[in-house]
């Protein structure tokens, strides 16, 4: 096949390995900041004091902005802030910073959506023993929380790892793009991509098994508490 | 002087009140018992006094002590000495029966943890459960899950037990089980404050019934009299109708 020799090289596979390493550090950077992020924010729109109001109203703002605009739109956003203020920063941390906007965003919804599928009724219960906001929060919210939680915020995680395929419009090499500048050199495209093809896969596919895992465990542990 | 006394107390906004100025008093030991139509305002009263629901208006007080509801610290201390068991049980779905029960004495009070069990076990030992310790509330009936909570409560060591209709969740046959608990909580001279459909078993353990409707408090009196003569027509027409089924 056309472009075999420069394909199987020690070189090509490190290229490859190196992109798939970035693709793999923004995602789970950019998610698992933006989830305690996300998380956070969600936390506080969930609150009820009066003087956190402004706060929410900060956190909402946030919220649909980064919602609503494209990833790719975010991503120069940074670029020119972090051009602006901190030139020296190399372009993978402008696209994680860029993921964990995003992300943060998305997520946020997902967790809010799960603290508000936990019925009013164990909230009462906590507050009529005496408990705390943060033990209400981690002891009875939460861990009741997550099986709704879990889900979708995988979902999003799987998805997003084709997202930032977008960071190479700001020169990222990540996986999409490695793909393109082996086939640019001369590697055929039936090889360079389908090798791209299946490291998306094998990145995608742990990801996804991993989710299902964690939430089969999360269940058990609930002691079949949906079931009577 | 009265260990809970409610003045004027008001809930609900604009044109339709919940409570509509409610007064009562309890003296250590008491049983009382809040019967009325639904809707009277019953349920929502405990849940004013529990800090659940605001109040609009007037007071309630600790051994003479107003309780600030607006305050943090007044309402942590209001909730060491009263606890409340729910219609609906509201058990914490991702614990079991024992870390219930044993989850605010710790959490919330500072037992430590190896005491806190003890009293747990002996608690759930107590409301007949002591072979479910370890099930969660999904595994456990109706019946059992009251109890749960039953137990969840006096976990608190409360001077005041707030019981919401604990029994009207229930299958018939379970509804027995519960009142038994009940029945045998009354005997440890605890203050309760009951509000309940079951009209033989009121009349059978309060020392005082309490007649609402809306809103408001219409009499109140020994469960003997209110009963049989009462003195307000509102209660006179609520035990007609109670007496015909």
């Amino acid at each position: 096949m056309a472009g075999a020799d420069a394909f199987f090289t020690a070189d090509t596979a490190l290229f490859l390995v190196q992109a798939l390493g970035r693709t793999l550090l923004m995602t789970l950077i950019g998610c698992s900041i933006g989830l305690a992020l996300g998380g956070a924010l969600a936390v506080l729109r969930g609150s009820r004091a009066p003087w956190l109001a402004p706060a929410r109203g900060l956190a909402a703002l946030y919220i649909e902005t980064f919602r609503r605009l494209p990833f790719l739109v975010i991503l120069m956003l940074v670029l020119f802030c972090v051009q602006a203020f901190a030139p020296d920063l190399a372009l993978i941390g402008v696209a994680t910073i860029a993921v964990t906007l995003a992300a943060s965003a998305y997520l946020s919804e997902i967790v809010r959506a799960g603290l508000e599928s936990v019925p009013q009724a164990q909230r009462d219960s906590a507050a009529m023993l005496g408990l705390s906001w943060l033990d209400t929060l981690r002891l009875v919210m939460l861990p009741q929380a997550w099986g709704v939680i879990l889900p979708p915020a995988a979902a999003f995680m799987v998805m997003f790892i084709k997202d930032t395929a977008l960071a190479s419009q700001i020169g990222v090499v990540e996986l999409a793009f490695a793909g393109k500048i082996l086939v640019n050199k001369g590697v055929s495209p039936v090889l360079g991509f389908g090798a791209v093809l299946i490291l998306y896969a094998l990145l995608s596919w742990p990801l996804g098994r991993a989710a299902k895992a964690l939430e089969t465990l999360l269940e058990n542990r609930r002691g079949a508490a949906h079931h009577r | 002087m009265a260990l809970l006394t409610i003045a004027d107390l008001a809930a609900g906004y604009g044109g339709a009140p919940i409570l509509n100025g409610v007064s009562l008093s309890a003296e250590r030991g008491d049983i009382i018992s809040l019967i009325g139509p639904s809707g009277s305002g019953k349920s929502t009263l405990l849940r004013v006094l529990m800090g659940l629901t605001p109040a609009s208006g007037g007071q309630v007080m600790l051994d003479g002590v107003a309780v600030d509801y607006a305050s943090k610290p007044a309402l942590t201390a209001l909730r060491r000495r009263m606890t409340m068991v729910f219609q609906q049980y509201n058990l914490f779905q991702n614990m079991t029966a024992l870390a219930n029960v044993c989850l605010a004495p710790v959490r919330a009070l500072g037992v430590p943890e190896a005491q806190a069990e003890a009293r747990g076990r002996e608690l759930l030992a107590r409301v007949g459960l002591a072979d479910h310790l370890h099930k969660y509330p999904a595994q456990l009936s109706g019946g059992q899950q009251q109890r749960v909570a039953i137990a969840r409560a006096l976990a608190m060591q409360p001077d005041i037990l707030l019981l919401d209709e604990v029994t009207s969740a229930l299958d018939p046959e379970r509804v027995g089980e519960v009142l038994d608990t009940v029945r045998d909580l009354a005997a440890t001279g605890i203050t309760m404050v009951i509000v309940s459909h079951e009209m033989a078993f009121v009349r059978e353990i309060s020392s005082a019934v309490v007649m609402m409707d809306a809103g408001r408090v219409i009499e109140r009196g020994p469960p003997a009299a209110m009963f049989t003569t009462p003195a307000q027509p509102r209660t006179q027409a609520f035990m007609r109708a109670i007496i015909r089924h």
